[in-house]
């Protein structure tokens, strides 16, 4: 059963070099309980689909489409609507721990204040149900813990709690917007196999965003590459990352340094010439095409067709058939 | 927390400007409150007899051309003074913050027309414009604290603005705007709070700036009416014996100058002993 569908989103942001088309016309669906990931490079936006569902756009940002949660659409909610969905429905994960909990209030506050929000529970009701929080995203000794302020904790330990702020009303949907990117990489494993496990716990659906290959390739069941605001490539997990098909995810993937002492790793680690284009002055085309080294006069006029080439695996790309030779004999 | 709150007052113990301010400060409110129920003398009773009377045990201060008893005229004219501070900056900071709170939580054409009407208020001097709603209003007291109470809404509004905008760019901010909570709740519980020490600081200089004011307002015969003791108007009183008596004009402006002085190095201290960077360092 579907619980998300994102249709035709589009987030547009207006910049004084003129409207800025930062996603277009993304489409996924996510059914309850699963996992979805999403990659891609700084600035691709990743981010902004994320808070175009949250209805969190910055000032000078506003998205077209549909985001159907559970039947309704939220783009047409109003404001107040949408503090019911927030924290709810769907709880969010943000990239700093270190700056995403205000100072000033300690986080059994902090944690307690969506669930007396959105649940009605008193002050003792919601300081019994933030140790029980603490203590399922295991941070030692919860009932000590719940008067700490946030200075008092560790990276990870706040992440833990901004993770136990998002689940503490239950929602249907968790979106993690680079969990870790702040975190080194052992705790990074710690809090990805805590989210990992209480999604599957709790039954949540997540969305997973991240520029790490890594982290999408272990923790979700399908993923999605974007570049420049657009899908790229698309399908479950394995079926993507054991068959690249889009130059873009084959670059991206090549550019991921590799540790093993064979002749391949002491070359030089691979990279995607070029930058990421303006998003006020996209190519019309496809949005690689600067960077991409299949590129003919027919990626010019128009976007690439999306082609199926495996079960629910797409790609955006003309060139389908050149890469993938070339990828596999490599 | 027993511990912070203790190296707190530390901190401002160890703060010259803090102590020095904190001493002036608490010496003005400490006249007042004392000139409430006891002064050495009746600063109203009238003794023409003992007129211009030079300094003694028995006047500390002299007495002035009616012969009243200038030290207590003084102590009791901090009442005044403080009076004046303490009800026009509660004016000022409850429409400017509430103003300026809602100016950074709406945005747009909101935050625009609130800040482009405190512009236009600041434009004018602070002074003339006390001193044309005095004149709208009519003279007195009261008339003098609203209109010294209304000249700093901007500079509240203003302020406010700034420091929450600055806040409500903050992660944490977004993150409780994703816990489902509103504007309003943000405000109150985010915002308000980390504020609320830059607000402190400008409400002591402020409060400054408000008995000087005042002062000025009541020497040209704008504020507090005889027989109410006043600063300002005892400085007018005494300038047509400036000649004969000029101790008479020395009096007030001295303590006009102690308590803005006081109140000054008070708010230069609480800013740097409030400030969170140095609060971490435990």
């Amino acid at each position: 059963m579907t619980l998300l569908s994102v249709e035709n989103l589009s987030v547009t942001l207006k910049t004084v070099r003129g409207p800025a088309r930062a996603v277009r016309n993304l489409s996924f669906d996510l059914e309850k309980g699963k996992t979805l990931g999403i990659v891609g490079e700084s600035g691709c936006g990743k981010s902004l689909t994320a808070l175009a569902i949250m209805g969190l756009l910055p000032e000078n940002g506003w998205a077209d489409g549909r985001v159907t949660l559970g039947g309704e659409n939220l783009l047409d909610y109003s404001e107040d609507q949408m503090c019911h969905v927030r924290g709810d429905r769907i709880g969010m994960v943000f990239q700093e721990p270190m700056t995403s909990l205000n100072p000033l209030h300690t986080v059994g506050k902090q944690i307690a204040e969506a669930m007396i929000l959105h649940r009605g529970m008193n002050r003792g009701e919601a300081r019994a149900e933030v140790i029980r929080l603490l203590d399922l995203v295991g941070i030692p000794q919860p009932a000590k813990r719940v008067g700490s302020y946030p200075h008092q904790l560790s990276g990870g330990q706040r992440q833990r709690v901004m993770i136990a702020i998002a689940l503490s009303c239950g929602p249907e949907l968790l979106i993690a917007d680079e969990p870790t990117t702040a975190l080194d990489v052992t705790i990074q494993k710690q809090i990805l196999d805590l989210i990992k496990n209480l999604i599957e716990d709790l039954g949540m659906a997540m969305i997973l965003i991240s520029h790490n290959l890594a982290v999408i390739s272990q923790n979700v069941q399908d993923v999605i590459v974007m570049y420049g605001g657009t899908r790229v490539e698309s399908g479950p997990t394995n079926a993507v990352f054991s068959d690249l098909s889009h130059p873009y995810s084959q670059g991206l993937f090549s550019a991921v340094p590799q540790i093993d002492d064979t002749k391949a790793s002491r070359r030089r680690l691979t990279t995607i010439p070029g930058t990421v284009p303006e998003l006020a002055d996209l190519p019309a085309g496809c949005t690689f095409q600067e960077r991409c080294i299949y590129v003919t006069d027919a990626c010019r006029p128009t976007p690439p067709p999306v082609v199926q080439v495996g079960e629910g695996h797409n790609v955006a790309c003309l060139h389908i058939e050149a890469a993938r030779t070339a990828w596999g004999a490599r | 927390m027993e511990s912070a709150q203790l190296s707190f007052w530390c901190r401002c113990l160890a703060h010259r400007s803090f102590v020095v301010g904190g001493c002036l400060t608490g010496v003005l409110a400490l006249s007042a409150i004392v000139s409430l129920v006891w002064t050495p003398w009746d600063p109203i009773k009238q003794n023409l007899r003992e007129r211009f009377v030079a300094p003694s045990w028995e006047h500390l201060l002299g007495t002035d051309q009616f012969g009243r008893d200038i030290f207590s005229i003084i102590m009791q004219g901090a009442q005044n003074s403080i009076t004046v501070g303490i009800v026009s900056v509660s004016i000022g900071m409850a429409f400017g913050v509430a103003l300026g709170l809602w100016a950074s939580a709406k945005r747009g054409w909101t935050e625009e027309l609130v800040m482009r009407a405190s512009d236009f208020m600041y434009a004018f001097p602070a002074i003339l414009l006390a001193i044309m709603l005095v004149a709208t209003l009519g003279q007195g007291a009261i008339n003098a604290i609203v209109a010294i109470g209304i000249f700093s809404i901007p500079v509240f509004a203003r302020l406010t603005r700034g420091a929450a905008n600055a806040i409500w760019a903050r992660e944490f901010v977004l993150a409780a705007r994703a816990a489902g909570k509103g504007k309003f709740r943000i405000t109150i519980e985010h915002i308000l709070p980390n504020i609320i020490s830059v607000l402190v600081v400008q409400a002591t200089i402020q409060f400054a700036l408000a008995i000087l004011a005042e002062a000025a307002l009541s020497f040209l015969g704008l504020g507090a009416q005889p027989p109410t003791p006043s600063w300002g108007r005892m400085l007018n009183e005494a300038r047509s014996m400036i000649f004969i008596n000029p101790w008479l004009a020395v009096y007030p402006g001295v303590a006009i100058a102690v308590a803005v002085l006081g109140l000054n190095l008070l708010g230069d201290g609480l800013r740097d002993v409030i400030d969170p960077r140095l609060a971490r360092k435990r």
